[in-house]
């Protein structure tokens, strides 16, 4: 939004058909991501206008224009019709931010393929959970990668082709097949599928509090929401210089990370490489940059260093800064003002939400601490948690609740008509997220309804990590719950009860930690475990979670009343 | 001090890459921005560090920088045996 555009003006008259528009979209007419986000572009004249300046931790770089990104996304989608890959199957991106992940993912689209980007530090177990799940019919991954599907595919019959993008002549194994980007002949025409607006695009999985995580299901239409979004609430312009931090194994890094910047022709730019704030900084300064989008754990980490090493760089290419994945504190909000002469602006939003849909807007009154308020034609409240009926006054704490009906909302959960009804009461959208509404429209968020984990603005379910615990030797039961943190807002912190035999040390604590970062991700660690006799649980023998986590947060237990053993 | 690198590297061998991953870990190897060691499994390696060598390291040294390499981690380690 430019700055000059208030709020209030974008309010007036909003329909979602201005993305519509811009996007040259028709209702009945067929709308793919992978095209729009490309051979769009390239027919708006901006063929030769760099896509994508990509980065490793090394140094080495790689460009990519617009026409670059058509060609090589269409070279991927021919090589999965070479494949038998039909239209809706699955096809998992399980691999670093390299650029054959930002490239494929319009290259699986344009042939109408559902993408299932998967985080690539995710273990065997994790993956495993999603690939069957999901009965994916293929997966791109690296060497370094493979190895761990290598150790779970006897498990998926449904996986028939593991295509492994720089594979080394001689070692593919059983289902692996080559593919090297750069050196396929590039394929100049390709007759992109043509799906419609309804037509599911990408399948993210997101975790809850009971049960596996479940697979939220996009459609090409989100592409409306994200489009616009982009553009009003990141500010994207054509000159821009756009870096997102998000891995694509997560929906900031697929809707903001490819769909937002390139639906709109922006450049942007990508970092290969592990957190350093030196090397972030540097970054910056080397490909001027000018709009950031990051995450709060990140900027607490840069805050950590000070803003001495960020005065070390030029970075006075930057004019707008954005932060999405957890609540971004006050502190973060004026230290940013302080080491970049401008605020974070913070945006919430969620998987299956698939756009930024409660903000700070460029040009609005930024109150430190605060979400914003709804983008227009989102039509957002908090509910009375026992009554599902908006909170009457302002400053009351409510469950935050969106009218569903945006474009980029999810439209199911793959498999799991249950658990998507149960996300619905009285025609509203539960987020899972507590939060009031100051007077002047504001939210404010207080935390998580549930007892799912926000770890460095990542959702982790407790429940598929005790059921990764319990298959240590030494577990006996276990509970995991929410830690508080000052770089990660929350870490995993774990109860375990040990089977007799056992005894609770640093050497077994040490060993756990391990064990889970293998099978399921660094996210899922749990960072402290904690050895006990027995876990709170109620009569009917069910793990009481709140109890613990309520002594982690220094917080009243609540009613105890059917607690069975304490 | 060679010794103890050898542990450290021995230990990131094992524990951070997969069995069969030929990629080799030399003493300057980038650890934490070369992503073979995460930011959030940078607590696991602290844990080990801290069991194996009978220290404490402060969580404000526990940075990034300090574990990107075996040299890096060597030193620190160094820093807190007493």
């Amino acid at each position: 939004m430019s700055k000059s555009v208030t709020y209030e003006d974008r309010l007036r008259g909003f329909d979602w058909s201005i993305a519509e528009r811009e996007l040259e979209f028709r209702e009945g007419e067929p709308l793919n991501i992978g095209w729009h986000c490309s051979d769009r572009i390239c027919r708006q004249g901006k063929g030769d206008k760099p896509a994508l300046l990509w980065e490793d931790h090394r140094g080495a770089e790689k460009r990519f224009t617009f026409d670059d990104v058509r060609q090589l996304s269409n070279t991927v989608a021919a090589f999965l019709q070479r494949l038998g890959v039909r239209p809706g199957e699955r096809v998992c991106l399980f691999m670093d931010k390299i650029p054959e992940l930002y490239i494929g993912f319009l290259g699986v689209l344009k042939m109408g393929g559902i993408v299932q980007p998967l985080f690539s530090a995710f273990g065997e177990d994790a993956l495993l959970t999603r690939l069957e799940n999901a009965q994916t019919t293929a997966i791109f991954t690296q060497r370094k990668h493979a190895l761990k599907v290598r150790k779970i595919l006897d498990k998926l019959p449904s996986l028939k082709h593991v295509v492994i993008v720089d594979a080394e002549p001689g070692k593919l194994q059983q289902r692996e097949v080559a593919f090297d980007l750069e050196r396929e002949t590039r394929v100049d025409q390709f007759a992109v599928h043509a799906t419609l607006r309804e037509t599911p695009s990408v399948l993210h999985y997101t975790s809850g509090t009971t049960g596996m995580p479940k697979g939220a299901q996009h459609v090409h239409y989100s592409i409306v929401g994200q489009y616009l979004t982009s553009k009003w609430v990141l500010d994207l312009r054509d000159d821009d210089i756009y870096w997102c931090t998000a891995d694509p194994g997560w929906v900031t890094g697929t809707s903001y990370g490819i769909i937002g910047p390139w639906s709109l022709g922006i450049t942007q730019c990508v970092l290969d490489a592990g957190y350093s704030s030196e090397r972030w900084y540097a970054f910056i300064q080397k490909h001027r940059v000018t709009v950031w989008y990051s995450a709060p754990t990140a900027i607490r980490l840069l805050m950590r260093d000070g803003t001495d090493v960020a005065r070390r760089h030029d970075l006075s290419s930057l004019r707008h800064l954005a932060s999405v994945g957890e609540p971004l504190n006050a502190e973060a909000v004026i230290w940013s003002e302080e080491a970049f002469g401008m605020p974070f602006h913070d945006t919430f939003w969620q998987t299956e939400t698939g756009c930024i849909v409660i903000t700070n807007f460029p040009g609005m009154k930024v109150k430190p601490g605060s979400m914003g308020r709804p983008f227009p034609g989102i039509e957002a409240t908090v509910l009375d948690p026992r009554t599902y009926e908006p909170c009457a006054s302002a400053g009351r704490v409510g469950l935050i609740a969106l009218r569903p009906g945006w474009p980029s909302m999810i439209r199911a959960y793959w498999n799991n008509q249950t658990v998507y009804d149960s996300k619905f009461r009285n025609g509203w959208y539960l987020c899972g997220d507590r939060a009031s509404i100051d007077q002047e429209g504001y939210f404010w968020f207080v935390g998580r309804d549930d007892d799912v984990i926000n770890t460095g603005g990542h959702l982790v379910g407790p429940f598929e990590i005790e059921s990764a615990l319990l298959e240590h030797p030494a577990v006996a039961e276990s509970a995991a719950v929410a830690k508080p943190d000052p770089v990660n807002m929350e870490v995993v912190k774990a109860f375990v009860a040990l089977k007799p035999g056992h005894r609770g040390d640093d050497d077994l604590e040490l060993e756990i930690m391990n064990f889970i970062r293998k099978k399921l991700s660094p996210l899922a660690m749990p960072q402290e475990i904690e050895f006990v006799d027995s876990l709170p649980k109620t009569r009917s023998g069910k793990i009481m979670r709140r109890v613990l986590r309520a002594r982690e947060f220094n917080e009243p237990v609540g009613d105890l009343s059917t607690l069975m053993n304490d | 001090m060679d010794e103890l690198k050898e542990m450290v590297r021995n230990y990131v061998i094992r524990e951070y890459l997969e069995d069969g991953d030929d990629r080799e870990v030399k003493n300057d190897t980038p650890l934490i921005s070369g992503g073979i060691v995460d930011s959030f499994s940078m607590v696991s390696l602290k844990r080990f560090l801290e069991k194996k060598f009978n220290i404490q390291i402060p969580d404000a040294d526990a940075s990034p920088e300090a574990f990107d390499t075996v040299d890096s981690i060597a030193a620190l380690v160094k820093r807190f045996q007493k």
